[in-house]
């Protein structure tokens, strides 16, 4: 469990969170959800200790961040950031080896060697295991970052907008493969999104957040609502349902009213050839 | 693929064995081994000099590894950082105000130098805009001048200028005699300790967010890595002078064939330092026999035409 107290943060003058009190259940796959500028990032951050605590209280599954060594937290969670360009010159192998560094501190083992090796497989990354990172593309690039956050191992994965770069059908695989991993092995996953569907298909537990506060949490049913959604968003939302669960609609054409235009614009039609 | 590492390695072993056979005096094969004067030659001039050129080579090589993921910059160096003046600075210190210092003391208070001069190159680099790569050498060459002009003022206001020339002036090795390099044994053991640490040195250049992540104690390895560049270039620099280029272009080369994976790589710059170092010392033995160019002048040319060849031939994603 992840356990946020009191925890508020400022850039500046300017704030960033508000005394923000949120508990984080295990063995869930969690979507953090809500616009631009809402403070995921910065939440995520803070509880992967790359940022300092300006204050209040986190701790992940009972280890208080102000008060445990960096080493020992990177045993409990692995983070991968919003923004991460690596620009060393690696091979995917080699970037994906490092995720067990934690363990190891230098001299790998077997266990360390087939972990490397399953999250290659995982990410579909053994025909580039050879590959320079600076030599594949950005897609491939973050799917290698991922599997090293994945090598790691840990209880807590957390991901800022994991999607980021990834084409339609590896964002379903990462989907799948971050509930595989909470189901299959009990693991629990913290996750940025965007694009709320891969929440509503996915999500077991769902926090929004808007300006720097928690608007919203509970099972995917219970956020993924018309109101909430149109509310955070400040846009029409129109949610469905598909499989049993959430699907939300907001690529249609609505005027400011939320009513359909009649008919989409010329320009808007595709061409079929 | 796998001819390389022994060509390379041939390569260096006959470097090693024309350094030992070149000079002023004739010695080789044909002088038997043991010969009073051939074996004097030998072991008090020729082998201190060949070995001072492969452990300033290797060390300074593996310090610019170093550096360079410091600042997470290909552009710097150990000598564009400010280390190698602060070191003169702090020996001319030293120099002035305790004449009568022990020598270790003197090469403490040099080492110690570099490391703020090391520290305050870290600091600005720390605020320069990330996107301005160039801003770093530039930065670090600022510094450089700035530093060697107070040393070079306070030296000639103490009417030292001549004493402070051999430290700031291109480096060479002709002066290398037994007892006069051994500190330079100190500089490759600093460089053992880099790559003892390689591992941490390759993870903080993933970034200082990734390095976290894997439970990097990031400054701790900085603080290593500023010890490592400043022992190296205070040891050069008392010893033998500036040596330019040499930190900068030999991780660049070995960067770009087998990439930055330091545990694997930094052996191979380290004897990539030395070979090279040792080529320009022979270039300088040989150009104009029996007189000698600094091998910091040899340098100056090969080296920049090097590190030219690098910019206009970037790697397939820059
Ligand atoms: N370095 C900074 N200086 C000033 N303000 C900042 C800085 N970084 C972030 N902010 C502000 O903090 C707020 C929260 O940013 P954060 O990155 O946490 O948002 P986010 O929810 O992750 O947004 P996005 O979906 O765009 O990634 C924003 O309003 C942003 O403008
Ligand atoms: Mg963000």
């Amino acid at each position: 469990m992840i356990r946020i107290t009191g925890v508020s943060h400022r850039i500046g003058s300017a704030a960033i969170l508000h005394d923000i009190d949120l508990t984080l259940p295990r063995g869930k796959l969690i979507a953090l959800i809500g616009p631009n500028g809402a403070g995921k990032s910065t939440l995520l951050r803070l509880v992967a200790r790359l940022e300092p605590l300006q204050q209040g209280r986190i701790e992940v599954d009972g280890l208080d961040l102000a008060a445990t060594p960096t080493e020992r937290l990177a045993l409990a969670m692995a983070v991968m950031g919003q923004q991460t360009h690596i620009a060393s010159r690696l091979r995917v192998a080699e970037l994906v080896g490092f995720g067990r560094w934690p363990h190891h501190r230098g001299r790998p083992g077997a266990a360390d060697r087939a972990a490397v090796e399953a999250a290659l497989e995982a990410f579909g990354l053994a025909p580039l295991r050879h590959r320079f990172l600076d030599e594949i593309s950005g897609g491939q690039a973050q799917r290698a970052h991922l599997a090293m956050t994945f090598a790691q191992g840990t209880d807590w994965l957390l991901l800022d907008e994991p999607l980021n770069n990834l084409d339609m059908a590896h964002s379903r695989a990462l989907m799948a493969r971050l509930a595989d991993l909470v189901r299959g092995s009990g693991r629990s996953v913290v996750t940025v999104v965007h694009e709320v569907n891969y929440a509503a298909a996915w999500a077991d537990h769902v926090v929004a957040m808007k300006n720097g506060r928690v608007v919203a949490q509970g099972p995917a049913e219970a956020v993924l609502t018309e109101p909430v959604l149109s509310a955070l968003y400040d846009t029409p939302v129109e949610v469905a349902r598909h499989d049993d669960r959430p699907l939300v609609l907001h690529h249609h054409w609505h005027d400011q009213l939320g009513t359909p235009f009649p008919e989409a614009p010329d320009a808007a039609r595709p061409t079929v050839h | 693929m796998t001819a390389r590492p022994l060509v390379a390695g041939l390569v260096l072993a006959l470097l090693v064995l024309a350094s030992l056979g070149l000079g002023a005096a004739r010695i080789g094969p044909d002088a038997a081994a043991g010969e009073g004067w051939t074996a004097l030659v030998l072991m008090e001039s020729r082998l201190p000099r060949t070995l001072a050129v492969l452990l300033t080579g290797a060390a300074l090589a593996v310090a610019g590894v170093v550096i360079q993921s410091l600042v997470r910059n290909r552009f710097v160096g150990p000598d564009t950082a400010g280390t190698g003046e602060s070191a003169a600075l702090g020996l001319l210190a030293v120099t002035l105000l305790a004449p009568g210092a022990p020598i270790w003391v003197k090469m403490v208070v040099a080492s110690l130098s570099a490391m703020a001069g090391t520290a305050l190159f870290l600091q600005i680099v720390r605020r320069l805009p990330v996107r301005e790569v160039m801003l770093v050498p530039i930065a670090g060459l600022v510094l450089s001048g700035i530093i060697g002009a107070v040393v070079t003022w306070v030296a000639w206001q103490a009417d030292l200028l001549q004493f402070v020339g051999t430290w700031l002036m291109s480096g060479e090795f002709s002066g290398v005699i037994a007892g006069r390099y051994e500190l330079l044994w100190v500089a490759g053991a600093a460089a053992g300790l880099a790559w003892f640490a390689a591992d941490r040195f390759a993870i903080l250049s993933l970034g200082d967010e990734v390095a976290t992540g894997l439970g990097l104690s990031t400054r701790g390895v900085m603080r290593l890595g500023m010890v490592v560049v400043s022992v190296v270039s205070a040891m050069v620099v008392t010893t033998v002078g500036m040596i330019p280029f040499v930190g900068l272009v030999v991780p660049n080369i070995v960067a770009r064939i087998m990439g930055d994976n330091l545990r694997a790589s930094i052996p191979v710059v380290a004897a990539g330092g030395a070979g090279l170092l040792l080529a320009c010392d022979l270039l300088g033995r040989i150009v104009r026999h029996p007189y000698e160019i600094p091998v910091g002048t040899i340098l100056g040319v090969v080296g920049s035409g090097i590190f030219l060849w690098l910019l206009y031939r970037p790697p397939a994603h820059g």
